[in-house]
């Protein structure tokens, strides 16, 4: 049972770990902001997620596995909002930043 | 080598990386985002020295509060940026920089690689003497029992700090309210945010403060979040900052070192010297007094962001 489990959170941090990778290069390469913030804000999400979802069956308690999926939210929020903001920075701007 | 300290390597040559980057980044936006960033890794390094309480500190106040700081300060700036280009030093001063720079840096290096294998110490009498303070947390009992004149003493700073950032104001808004008349209206996208963030981070930084006591956490961090809140439902323009000569404001903003001062005070005439606590009502005064300075840290924090007062004030 424990190498299910031990296997689950492998796979689940690991896709975590690519898809942050993947938002990472994402970031680096391409060619304008809105793009970039694309790439940089789906891989955050799903990427904390998966990491966080890894991590849910190796929490101690319930408390601890619902302040793990909290701080998943919280930063689900922050960046979005964040990724609003940007966005609308750089429309006002035009694509020159 | 085990897979931590990889870990821990990396996580040095990556914050190494950032300080640098920030150092050689173009323009004070840029070298702020790097600033940022630096103190959330920093941030890391002290989770990984197993000091939390300091961890979180440097997070909400080093990276944040200061971050928030340094950013309007940069916005505030960049006309000047722009109209004055920035001079660059001359070949021989650039030299004597590089070479103090470097001197400082070995000295450090040497001090930090000649420091003695079993450092000295007070953790063991700490720890010993805990109990009698009856808290759970010893970065709290330094705080606020064994080092208490120390920390009252750096609120006392803080409120300076914002008298400080008051005085800049021209003479006809003294005792106004800072930032400029609302014309707009709230930015919805972070309105958005901060009415969902406010309840939530106000009862998180409430929680900080409490398990303070026994756990990570305390009244520096927990006022830190509560003044983030009250910040960023500033920045949505869901609320004004409010006049500076208001009496509940100044009030807030002095109850934390008054509070601590008065207990000091009344350490000396019933517990036998100055900021000594009774014996037994050790932790409800330890607890009394942090809920003031939460108070106070709350109110100094969003005070120093919001900026000297910019509006005459009504009477």
């Amino acid at each position: 049972m424990s190498l299910v489990v031990d296997l689950f959170s492998v796979v689940a941090i690991g896709a975590g770990v690519f898809f942050f990778l993947a938002g990472t290069v994402g970031l680096l390469r391409f060619p304008d902001p809105l793009s970039r913030l694309h790439a940089l804000t789906k891989a955050d999400n799903l990427g904390l997620g998966l990491v966080v979802l890894g991590l849910l069956p190796r929490s101690e308690s319930l408390l601890a596995a619902l302040k793990l999926i909290a701080i998943w939210a919280l930063v689900q929020l922050a960046g979005a909002t964040a990724a609003q903001l940007v966005g609308r920075a750089v429309r006002r701007k035009g694509s020159a930043v | 080598m085990s897979v931590l300290q990889a870990l821990d390597i990396g996580l040095a040559f990556v914050v190494f990386a950032v300080a640098a980057w920030t150092i050689f980044a173009h323009g004070a936006f840029a070298a702020t985002v790097g600033y940022v960033v630096y103190g959330l890794l920093l941030a890391l390094v002290w989770i990984r020295l197993f000091a939390v309480d300091v961890a979180l500190t440097e997070a909400a106040i080093g990276s944040g509060v200061t971050g928030v700081l340094l950013i309007s300060a940069a916005a505030r700036l960049r006309a000047a940026e722009r109209a004055e280009p920035e001079k660059s030093l001359s070949g021989l001063s650039r030299l004597l920089v590089a070479v103090l720079c470097a001197v400082v840096a070995v000295a450090l290096a040497g001090v930090v690689l000649l420091l003695p294998e079993q450092g000295p110490s007070l953790a063991p009498q700490s720890m010993q003497r805990l109990p009698e303070t009856g808290l759970g947390n010893p970065v709290t009992a330094v705080l606020i029992a064994y080092r208490a004149f120390d920390t009252m003493l750096e609120k006392v700073v803080l409120v300076l700090a914002v008298v400080g950032v008051w005085s800049l104001a021209a003479d006809k808004y003294w005792g106004g309210a800072p930032g400029e008349a609302r014309a707009e209206r709230p930015e919805p996208t972070l309105a958005f945010l901060a009415q969902i963030l406010a309840p939530l981070g106000i009862l998180v930084g409430i929680h900080v403060f409490w398990v303070g006591a026994d756990e990570p956490g305390g009244a520096f961090q927990g006022g830190a979040i509560l003044a983030a809140m009250w910040i960023i439902v500033m920045m949505a323009r869901l609320t004004e900052a409010p006049r500076t000569n208001a009496f509940w404001l100044r009030l807030a903003l002095v109850a934390g070192p008054l509070v601590f001062l008065a207990a000091g005070v009344a350490g000396a005439i019933f517990a036998g010297s100055f900021f000594a606590y009774p014996p037994g009502f050790a932790k409800p005064a330890i607890l009394f007094i942090e809920a003031f300075m939460v108070l106070s840290i709350a109110v100094t924090l969003p005070m120093l962001v919001a900026g000297p007062p910019r509006r005459e004030p009504r009477r």
